[in-house]
């Protein structure tokens, strides 16, 4: 199924779709509203953009100084080429302690690499201890968003799963009730544990530590009663020195949830007496992607969801219709490196109303990145494909008036400014047709401002 | 193991260096840090008191900890309320209704305080804790994340955090929770 057919079913829920819209967008506006109380923001973007640019330029130098010095911390440092090496090195060190029942905190990462699917597979017990992937990961389902895993899921669906799974009284959906009882119940699982898995938010090459964000503290819970944390990440979370950590952090959870920062932002330098330390360094396409001019920008990514959150697609089409461990607009560019053909329909799920690069905290040029990907998507023989999904993609935006008013105003903008985006041989829409002038507004805004005038 | 092969294509893509800009040290909006510190901190689930000695702070803590059973802390100025710890096994401390701790380091444009296993020896404790409390001088508090990192650059530790508010959640439908897998609560003693 492509993302437009999974729209659909997302689509079929309209009172729900309504609220995942607005709620998003709810969360975008807060972002918006700690933005503004910070007057140099757009510097703070901008710094923060040209560091990652000398990241990029000297990744294998700061892997290599990264690895040094956190080999000299105590820590054991691993390299793997895709996901199927992560996982058989993370289960190697399982195996090594005769561990078959682990905690994981939050890592995007360990998504794409569909680790838990794999451990399962071995006799793993992998337990998610963030509270919405603990959700998704009871109703079966893989996060939605890379920030907010179970923004898909109402109330009454956790509060049925935590009757079904944890035994809370039928019916109940209180979220402080239903927090409570995961909290009760995951901290049995965090005393009894031995060896526990995070993410990585930041590594940094000049001293070998790595930072953790969360505001849950799930992962400090593992990581400080575990004898064995491992951290997975990959290769790109790389910075060069500690101070550079004041730029990211100020941005990171402004830009994710409207916070002035996570609740805990955790420095990992060297392992506690007896306890073993593990990073996973994981390539899994990102090299590739670096030599992709078009597209390395893409790797400045700190994973903060704010283009997610501002897209009309992705508010209204849900982070599954991207049928990949990273929805919405970077998600769009990342899933074609890693495979052209499943994912040639995530080019097009998108308006390239360039919302999302006006939020992106490094500046990430998303939807320019968007439409180049489109026609490698067509130079590499994908035509037929991009044929198909061009077409739908204009439907998925016909058919739902809040994206398509949205995408309208964005595309009016575009039209008059940029013909030559739109009006080019890569949009199938306008093969067959010229595309029309561009009327100055549109019947909507027409019609409210008429009625209004009469008044 | 796949290092070389790895780092080989890295170096075979990446593009031609370009330096790291110098970070600015970026002026804050506001003038008063401790105001804003305050602002702040109360803004994002925490509690705050202004307070001039540890008695007042042990009056405060018995009113409102009053059905605390185990209260850790190794300040000394504490000692008459809470136990002393040693490091080593932090499941022992999977009891603990309130740990009291000291920093001297606070960020007015976030509420946080940072925290370093060189003081608290025990890394798991201001998170397993049902309660955790601070005691903060007025004089610890810089007003942005640039004046913290300035001070924190060259320090050695194993183990450090910015610690901001009580742990949260608001994954069941955006709906705040305080209280996620961390402290319920977090109270800051301002000296
Ligand atoms: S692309 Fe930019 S906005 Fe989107 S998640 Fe990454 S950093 Fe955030």
């Amino acid at each position: 199924m492509d993302h437009s057919q999974l729209a659909a079913t997302f689509n079929k829920d309209e009172s729900r779709v309504t609220w995942h819209d607005e709620t998003l967008w709810w969360v975008r506006q807060k972002r918006d509203k700690q933005a503004h109380q910070l007057p140099e923001w757009e510097r703070l973007r901008e710094t923060a953009s040209r560091i990652k640019n000398n990241v990029l330029s000297n990744l294998s130098g700061y892997l290599e100084e990264f690895e040094a010095n956190a080999i000299k911390n105590g820590i054991t440092v691993h390299w793997a080429a895709d996901g199927k090496e992560h996982n058989a090195i993370v289960h190697s060190i399982l195996q090594k302690h005769g561990v078959n029942k682990i905690v994981k905190s939050k890592s995007m990462l360990t998504e794409e690499c569909h680790l838990n699917e794999y451990l399962h597979q071995q006799g793993v017990e992998v337990i998610d201890t963030d509270l919405g992937e603990y959700i998704v990961q009871l109703a079966k389902e893989p996060p939605s968003h890379i920030v907010l895993p179970c923004i898909h899921k109402k109330k009454e669906d956790i509060g049925e799963l935590f009757h079904q799974y944890l035994g809370t009284p039928e019916g109940n959906a209180d979220p402080q009730f239903l927090t409570n009882a995961a909290r009760l119940h995951l901290r049995e699982k965090f005393l009894t544990r031995k060896i526990a898995i995070t993410g990585v938010n930041f590594a940094v090459a000049e001293t070998g530590e790595f930072v953790v964000c969360t505001n849950e503290g799930n992962a400090d819970m593992g990581a400080h009663l575990s004898d064995v944390h491992i951290a997975c990440m990959g290769l790109e979370k790389l910075i060069p020195k500690r101070k550079h950590l004041s730029v990211f952090l100020r941005l990171l959870t402004r830009s994710a949830t409207g916070q002035p920062i996570t609740t805990y932002s955790s420095h990992f330098k060297k392992p506690r007496k007896n306890q073993e330390m593990h990073i996973v360094l994981v390539d899994n396409g990102r090299s590739r992607q670096l030599g992709r001019p078009d597209f390395r920008n893409s790797l400045k990514c700190i994973r903060c969801g704010a283009c997610m959150n501002t897209c009309p697609v992705y508010r209204r089409s849900g982070g599954h219709s991207y049928h990949n461990a990273i929805a919405g607009p970077i998600g769009s560019i990342l899933a074609p490196n890693i495979d052209m053909k499943d994912y040639a329909d995530l080019p097009f799920a998108s308006t390239l109303c360039g919302s999302c690069s006006n939020v992106c905290p490094v500046k990430i040029d998303i939807h320019d990145q968007l439409y180049k990907w489109r026609q490698v998507l067509v130079k590499d023989g994908h035509a037929s494909i991009v044929k198909k999904l061009g077409m739908k993609g204009m439907t998925f935006t016909l058919s739902h008036p809040a994206v398509f008013n949205f995408a309208g105003k964005a595309g009016r903008w575009v039209l008059k400014h940029t013909p030559f985006v739109v009006n080019n041989g890569f949009n199938p829409w306008f093969k067959q047709r010229d595309m029309p002038e561009p009327p100055k507004e549109s019947f909507a805004e027409w019609y409210k401002k008429a009625v209004s005038n009469q008044q | 193991m796949s290092r070389t092969s790895i780092l080989q294509s890295i170096k075979a893509n990446q593009p031609s260096f370009v330096e790291a800009p110098e970070v600015e040290n970026f002026a804050p909006a506001f003038d008063d840090a401790v105001e804003k510190y305050i602002e702040v901190l109360r803004g994002i689930g925490g509690t705050l008191h202004h307070v001039e000695s540890d008695e007042q702070i042990i009056s405060i803590i018995k009113a409102q900890f009053a059905e605390a059973k185990r209260i850790v802390s190794d300040l000394p100025g504490m000692s008459s309320i809470a136990q002393t710890y040693e490091s080593g096994d932090g499941h022992v401390f999977e009891d603990v209704d309130l740990f009291i701790m000291d920093s001297n380091l606070a960020v007015a444009e976030n509420g946080a305080v940072w925290i370093s296993d060189n003081e608290i020896k025990e890394r798991v404790l201001p998170f397993i804790t049902q309660h955790l409390a601070v005691i903060l001088d007025k004089k610890s508090i810089v007003p942005t994340m640039h004046v913290a990192y300035d001070i924190i650059a060259q320090k050695d530790y194993g183990f450090a955090a910015f610690i901001a508010g009580p742990s949260k959640t608001a994954d069941i439908e955006q709906s705040l929770v305080l209280g996620a897998h961390g402290p319920k609560t977090m109270t800051v003693f301002l000296k």
